[in-house]
Formats: structure tokens, sequence, C-alpha cells
């Protein structure tokens, strides 16, 4: 069926708290703006907290550890800053400091990316903090139904989650499988097939790279647009796949580029499929700066279509160059 | 106390001094990396965690060794775990400043200072949600609580109503700072009024005063399912990490909390109320320094972990 991003987080956690009682869900204003999940599983699983991110996800890590499944909103990346300690050095560490005694099957939830023009403090795409981070999975998906499946894993999974929405993505529509569908992690999409370039992405630019893609393809170009959907594990196989395939690739995220996720898959791309290039690989990625709150201005700082075109169209000229 | 029981707080605080006059004698003699121990807060540890049930469950920190002993860890395994040996607590991932033991009940140890106070208003919840008896012990000290973290915690506890036993355990010193320079407060239980829960003070050199007081505290959380803070008066005996010649400390300071050591105030009281005699306490240190010099080479014997434990246990 149809539903938004954000029908389909609400469906799958009020589906995976019906089927594990161990799994309840806290943060600023959850109670309040989840009256659904309140009025069915009560207050005892569906709890207000106080504003103090640290304590919030502190509380989740303490309570996994002790054989709960605690789901908690954070609200919007940024806020995460508060929260650094309990998510990178207690959800992180110890499992592997403790000799693997206890283990944190906890997710936490938060907004990022640009299209509320509210500015740097509530918009900043930070996955790759977290990607660094040993003993984390990160997952940023893009569709409706990757939405509703990926956080039906990630709840169950017996690792710390952190799943962020790109906030422009909330409102978009899309369809979902009826049922208690999961969608495991590690696992990426291939939004669009094609054998001239492959355009690697995750989150709110997917869409941008497959808007691309259709304008390239008018060109007589195709480009096979793959969708990460998690970036820890992240899904090699697919990427070295594709590039295998194409020979060209281009990443595009709205994160900064420096020590990014791209940075990364170009880092493996190079270094496993570097017979494979047959031009360079390009980066497409948010500027070194903050997020800025003005329409104009954001705009700017998010990778477009246009731009992936003309990159694309830059690294095909290389197909004329004689390789080797 | 009567007297088999505080004879017994006698012989486990004996343990835990021997354990770290140990653990200092081998990191200055490069066995092991250097460390932070409790010396001077032995009547805390057991003062407190005997008065706690079997089925309550101790959160800890840095300056861990007393509460584990108090709690009955092994101290060979203790040792292990220190020496980086496959046979500690934590398979040699831990070291000595996070060591933890579900089997115990100690649990999530953190040497962020404050960290477990982030950490157990969860334990304490799932408990309460899965309705499990008992009350959480979390120990942590006056530096602790100048993290914010310590009041974002009494407060959740405070409004969520959870079985909290808050114990600071105010030594002083909060790594080479002495608290009075960080806080204008004497300590810090004034901070549980302002937080709407019971507070209580107790001189922690005493080991009786505070197994009394940790008593009282939490037979009031039993009845109320409410947090409680108990501030356990103490002091840091030796210096903040190992080796640490305690230059900044004042000489005069230092001698009129030495001349109170938990240990000598103890045998003191067992000599003149007839509890005991020399020749008892005597004979209980050298039955400990035999169990400690057995569990230096029981550590000693333990391997190291097998290479391939570089990257286990990262995921469940």
């Amino acid at each position: 069926m149809e539903m938004t991003v954000n029908d389909a987080i609400s469906a799958a956690l009020a589906e995976e708290m019906r089927r594990e009682p161990t799994v309840l869900i806290f943060g600023e204003g959850v109670a309040t703006k989840r009256p659904d999940l309140l009025g069915e599983f009560g207050a005892t699983r569906v709890r207000n907290t106080p504003l103090a991110e640290g304590i919030i996800a502190g509380t989740a890590v303490g309570a996994a550890a002790m054989g709960l499944r605690p789901v908690v909103d954070l609200l919007f990346v940024p806020f995460l800053c508060y929260a650094m300690d309990e998510i990178v050095n207690s959800a992180g560490k110890l499992r592997y400091m403790s000799g693997g005694q206890f283990s944190f099957p906890m997710v936490v939830l938060a907004m990022t990316g640009t299209g509320w023009g509210v500015g740097a403090q509530h918009n900043h795409n930070l996955e790759a903090w977290f990607v660094h981070a040993p003993g984390l999975k990160v997952v940023m998906p893009s569709t409706a139904a990757d939405f509703k499946g990926l956080l039906k894993s990630a709840i169950r999974d017996d690792n710390p989650v952190l799943f962020f929405t790109d906030l422009a993505l909330g409102y978009t529509a899309g369809s979902v499988p009826d049922g208690d569908e999961a969608i495991p992690l590690g696992s990426a999409a291939i939004r669009r097939e094609g054998g001239d370039v492959t355009l690697v992405s995750y989150a709110k630019t997917v869409h941008t790279c497959v808007a691309a893609a259709e304008a390239l393809a008018e060109r007589g170009v195709e480009a096979e647009v793959i969708d990460l959907r998690t970036l820890k594990p992240l899904d090699e196989g697919a990427i070295l796949r594709s590039v295998a395939k194409t020979g060209r690739l281009v990443v595009v995220h709205e994160a900064s580029g420096m020590c990014g996720v791209g940075a990364e898959i170009a880092a493996l791309v190079a270094g496993k499929a570097f017979h494979h290039l047959r031009a360079p690989i390009v980066r497409l990625t948010g500027p070194d700066a903050p997020a800025p709150s003005s329409f104009a201005l954001e705009q700017a700082f998010v990778p477009q279509a246009d731009d992936i075109v003309t990159a694309v169209e830059g690294i095909l000229e290389d197909r004329a160059a004689p390789v080797g | 106390m009567r007297a088999n029981t505080l004879i017994q707080a006698y012989e486990r605080m004996a343990l835990i001094r021997a354990y770290e006059n140990t653990v200092v004698s081998l990191a200055g003699q490069h066995r092991l990396p250097g460390t932070c121990t409790s010396i001077g807060q032995e009547a805390s540890a057991v003062g407190v965690v005997s008065a706690l049930s079997s089925d309550d469950l101790i959160l800890t920190n840095h300056r861990s060794a007393g509460h584990l002993l108090a709690r009955g860890a092994d101290p060979a395994r203790m040792l292990a775990e220190v020496m980086g040996k496959s046979g500690g607590y934590c398979g040699g991932k831990s070291g000595s400043l996070h060591i933890s033991s579900k089997e115990l009940g100690v649990v999530l140890t953190s040497t962020i200072v404050g960290g477990e106070l982030s950490l157990v208003t969860g334990v304490a919840l799932a408990r309460t949600m899965l309705g499990q008896a008992g009350v959480v012990a979390c120990f942590f000290g006056d530096g602790a609580a100048c993290q914010g973290r310590f009041h974002e915690s009494l407060n959740l506890a405070a409004v969520w109503k959870l079985p909290i036993l808050y114990v600071c355990e105010n030594n002083q010193w909060q790594a080479f700072v002495h608290r009075q320079e960080t806080m204008l407060a004497d300590g810090v239980v004034g901070h549980a009024a302002g937080h709407g829960i019971g507070g209580s003070r107790v001189d922690g050199m005493d080991v009786e005063a505070v197994r009394e007081a940790a008593e009282h505290a939490i037979s009031r959380i039993r009845e109320t399912g409410a947090p409680h803070l108990l501030e356990v008066m103490t002091y840091r005996l030796r210096g903040h990490f190992e080796p640490d010649d305690q230059a900044y400390v004042d000489p005069a300071e230092l001698a009129r909390w030495r001349a109170r050591d938990p240990l000598v105030l103890l045998r003191r009281r067992l000599i003149e109320s007839g509890m005991a005699d020399e020749a008892d306490l005597d004979r209980i240190d050298v039955e400990v320094g035999v169990r400690l010099d057995r569990a230096v080479g029981v550590a000693d014997a333990s391997p190291y972990p097998e290479r391939r434990e570089l990257t286990s246990d990262v995921y469940a």
C-alpha cells in the first residue's frame, strides 16, 4: 500500500512492539507525538523524557544490556553530539570491552539533511562519524518500503543501530508491501540498471541520482544507480559488481567529502576494482561548511541532478582515451 | 554489627588493600600497566556492597577493585584481566579500568567519568519493566558529580521512580585537582534535595557507619521504589593513577586522613571491643597475603588472548 516515510516508520514501530514485548520507545515528545503507540502499548513502553540526549541514550544502553530492546528518538542528528559518550564509548565498545558479556540491541532514531531551512544545528549529516566507530551499524534509507523494512531489521538486530531519516523524505510517499517483511541490513538496492556509469548514493540523493540517470538516458548514457541503504555494514559486493560492469564511478552524498562515506567507497573501488576503472572516480558531496538555513544557499549546498549529469559527462569524455 | 560480620568486613577490606598493594607493586615492576587504586576507600566498598542482596546489581567506575572484591570477585581473575590475560573477567579486553562481571552482578563499568551514571537508569528501568526485584547501586566519585550526566541521571531516576542507590564516594580528589577547587559546596549530598530524592551522608572511613547508612538507604528504596543519594566521605590515600608520587597533595591533609585509615580504625575497634585480638587479625592479614600470592601465580600462568580475539565480540 501507498504510505509516507513517516507512516512507514510508525508502522514498523507498531508491528515490532506488537511482535516483541521487550521493545519500548522513548525520547523527547515521543509519547506526545505518537498517541497511537501510546494508546496501544501504554505509558510504560512509550515514554516522554526530559530534553537530555545524553541520559536518553545512556538509558537505552543500560536497558539494552539488561534485556530490553529500546528505540530512542533523539530528534536531530546534531543533537547526538550530546550523546556521543553513550553511543560511541558505551553502546559501541562495552560488548568488546566486557569480553562479549553484554549485547546492546537498541536503535537511535534521528533526522537530518537539508530541506527544512533550520540551519546547521538541526541539519548536519554526521553518518560517517558513526560508520567510523566500532560496534555500531548505520542505516539511511531512501524509500518508504525500505524505511519500514530496515527499521524492523534494526529493531531485531542485537547491535546498536543508528537509523537516520533524511528529513526531506519524511512526507514522500511510496509503495510499501503489506505484511511483516523485514529487509536485511547490509544489502544495497539497484534503483536503475545501466552499463555506462555507476552512481552510488544513499538517502535523499538517491532520488537525485535517479533523476540524473533519467536525464542521461535521454542523451544515450545508461547510468546504474545503487542505493546503499545501509552504510555499515556496507554492501561492497554490489558496488564492485556494478563498477566491474561500468568502469566508471560517481559517489554522491549530501555530507561533506573529507573522510566521508564517499571516500571509503572510492578507496574500496580503487583497491579492489582498479583494473576495471576507465576513468577517475568522482565524488559529489556537500561542501566543508555548516549547512546554511537560507533556502538559496541550502540548495547550493546539496548535490543537484545537473551536477551529476555534468560530472558523468566529464568522465565519459575519457571514454575515448586509451587505457593503460 | 555483630562480631563475625565485622570480622568478615575486616577480612574483605584487608583483601582489597592487599590486592591494591599487589597491583601497585606489580605496576612498579612493569609487570602490568598502571592503574587507579581504591586504597583508602575499602570501608565504602565493603560497607555498601555488604548491605546489598545477591539479586541487587552494581555499576562502577575506574576505581572499582574494592567493589568487585567486596562482591566476591576472584582476585586471580581480576589480576589476569589487569595483565591482559585470557583468564581475566573480560578476556583481557578490559584491563583494570572497566572490569565487569555479569555473573557477579557488576555490570557496565565505565571509565568515562560519569559514564556509569548515564547507564544506571537503563539498568534499573529494565529490571523494573521485566518485573525483577532489586536495587541497582551506582558508584561514582565527586568528580563525576561535576558532570552534567550526574544531574540528568538523578533527575530521570527521580521522575521515573527508579530503584537506584547512587553512591558518591567523595574521596576529595578529582584526578589531580582537589574538589575544593571545583565545587563551592562541601560535598554533593545537597543535590539530592534539588532533585526531590532522599539523600544522606556518612563517614566513609567507618565501615559500620557506611553499612548502616547503606542499609537504611536501601530499605527506603525497597519501600518506595524511588532513588536515593548516599554520599560517602572518604579519601584517596594514593595518587590518581599509579605510579603517582602525590607531590601535589598537602602532606598535613594526607597525614590527617592516614590517621583515619579505615583498616586501622576497624582493627582498633575490633581489638578494643574484644571481638578479636591482634593475633586473630594478623592471621587474617597473612591469609590474605597468601591468597594474593597464589592469585598472582594463577594470573601469571594464564595465557594471553589468541590473536583472533582482536576482532571478536565487536558485534553480536
